[in-house]
């Protein structure tokens, strides 16, 4: 019988990587996201895995290359400036196209900024963060199930795209604890992973991991298969909640921990008689452009609510393409939007407001 | 139906243990549960808080704005979290820790218990979060009795079992108040 239990978000994503069959941790302690190496420190040794706390999050992420590499289903997590510091080594993941779970609990930013929670790295995990010309998949969960469910569907997607799979959570949803329902048994994807650094055994030809091409036509050729293969992500792997979008007089985008706020605006609204609708991106990267693009079609106005101050917003714009208004409302520095000033907000935009 | 607590006091009095006490009772029942602890700066200076979400349906955020309720163990918990209570909802407050006249001060309905010295006279000062929430049992009816001893051993550390039929009169004190 399916397991449910209360549990803290950041132990959710734990025990959810145990159960994708991780074997291998790397990490470096970091406020809010610290309980999951805590929980991995007693768990991974009780399941036969490898838990290593690194000199500093720069070792830990190239600790996961080579681990990866080795053809280990591997993790790494951390916070905001922590996920700075790896962004170097997740270049490297990339242009190695080997797979890599990377977990951002983040907070509030720039620099060293607060332990607060925040959305202010939308901009680091889906455009880039890295040098050269490279995606991560992003995934944004919503609650404690979904850190679960996301966190063992990462694992799969980045070995079967050999690619990096980045969770976008935030200090809130680690924090917290929530019910979540385990299945007894997961069923990892099983990846070919023929390519790896495991020994020839004196019978096969060597495997090279690397990123370093001098020769500008391999590189390209590098560049054009991960090009293509982004673009069969971007055409399988979109995934998004879309809530009450039909006839609603706003529609609004948020994620993870701000969509659970809209949420509640959404039924503060009704009883105002007011529709809103709510379309939440599950996987940041690839965006879900389409249902957008769709939802501006049948809509005179939307907005995009997050824990920042603009991100997703400009990508909601490039769906919607100027056909019609996109509205911004956000806050930072860890401090959250409220639902009153959400729903002011709404009203302003509608010509509802009685302020 | 949808109680959404805060409960505030000092580091050591149990907050953030009643928080998943009453979390853990209310999945005990089938409901909804979001428990969200105090992890930022408001923790310096000793004070804890915790906003614990109990629901038939969905839950939204689980930081709660205006709380239905607010069990307060401490004066400033008092003065910061009294006013943040709906009109409607009600404050729980141990009158043993905490001046009168600052929770008059809140203007909202308030239940004034006598828990901390109820529960030193009982014999250890945690079964005051158990005399606190049996009252919120008494004024919501929000789950049975019986959900929180369920609560209880899943909540406590193995060791503190023992304790747990000494935490259920506590309960009953609370529910008689």
């Amino acid at each position: 019988m399916p397991e449910k239990v209360l549990m803290k978000g950041n132990e959710v994503i734990a025990e959810a990587a145990i159960r994708a069959g991780c074997r291998h941790y790397f990490g470096y302690p970091i406020t809010p996201q610290s309980e999951i190496a805590n929980y991995l420190a007693w768990r991974m040794p009780a399941v036969g895995g490898v838990f290593l706390q690194a000199e500093s999050e720069i070792a830990a992420i190239n600790m996961v290359y080579g681990a990866s590499g080795a053809g280990a289903r591997v993790l790494t997590t951390s916070s905001s400036p922590g996920i700075s510091l790896k962004q170097e080594g997740i270049s490297y993941i990339a242009g190695a196209e080997i797979p890599a779970v990377i977990v951002n609990v983040m907070r509030c930013g720039p620099g060293l900024g607060g332990i607060m929670p925040a959305q202010s790295d939308y901009f680091q995990a889906v455009k880039g963060g890295g040098h050269g010309d490279y995606r991560n998949i992003a995934l944004a969960p919503y609650n404690a199930q979904e850190l679960y469910e996301l966190t063992v569907k990462a694992f799969d997607l980045a070995d079967k795209y050999r690619m990096t799979v980045m969770i976008m959570a935030d200090g809130a949803l680690g924090q917290m604890m929530e019910t979540v329902e385990f299945r007894d048994e997961e069923k990892p994807f099983e990846a070919d992973k023929s390519w790896a650094t495991t020994g020839t055994g004196m019978k096969r030809k060597k495997n090279y991991i690397t990123s370093i091409y001098i020769d500008p036509e391999e590189l390209e050729k590098l560049n054009n298969r991960l090009q293509a293969k982004y673009r069969t992500i971007e055409e399988n792997e979109v995934m998004y909640e879309e809530r009450d979008c039909e006839g609603a007089e706003i529609v609004v985008c948020a994620f993870g921990l701000a969509a659970r706020i809209v949420r509640n605006v959404m039924d503060m609204a009704a009883a105002e008689g007011i529709k809103v609708g709510l379309l939440r991106p599950v996987t940041l990267w690839p965006f879900p452009v389409k249902a957008i693009s769709d939802i501006a079609e049948k809509t005179d106005v939307l907005l995009s609510v997050e824990l920042n101050a603009g991100q997703m917003v400009e990508d909601v714009r490039l769906a919607v393409n100027g056909r019609k208004p996109v509205h911004f409302y956000g806050r930072t520095g860890g401090i959250l939007p409220t639902q009153n000033e959400i729903l002011e907000e709404i009203k302003r935009i509608l010509g509802r407001g009685n302020k | 139906m949808q109680h959404e607590i805060i409960i505030a006091g000092f580091g050591g009095q149990g907050i953030l243990s009643a928080g998943r006490i009453i979390c853990a009772a209310g999945m005990a029942e089938g409901k909804n549960t979001t428990w969200f602890p105090s992890y930022g700066p408001e923790m310096r200076g000793g004070t804890a808080n915790c906003h614990a979400i109990v629901s038939d349906g969905e839950i939204g955020s689980p930081i709660i704005n205006n709380p239905d309720i607010l069990i307060a163990m401490t004066s400033p918990a008092i003065d910061k979290f009294g006013k943040m209570v709906k009109e409607n909802g009600f404050i729980i407050a141990d009158s043993s820790l905490i001046e009168k006249s600052r929770i008059e001060a809140t203007g909202r309905t308030a239940y004034s218990i006598d828990a901390a010295r109820k529960a030193g006279d009982m014999g250890h000062k945690a079964f005051a979060m158990l005399i606190m929430i049996g009252k919120l049992i008494k004024e919501t009816g929000i789950f049975k009795p019986e959900s929180v001893e369920k609560a209880l051993y899943e909540v406590l550390k193995k060791e503190l079992h023992g304790l747990i039929p000494k935490e259920m009169d506590a309960l009953c004190v609370g529910m008689e108040m």
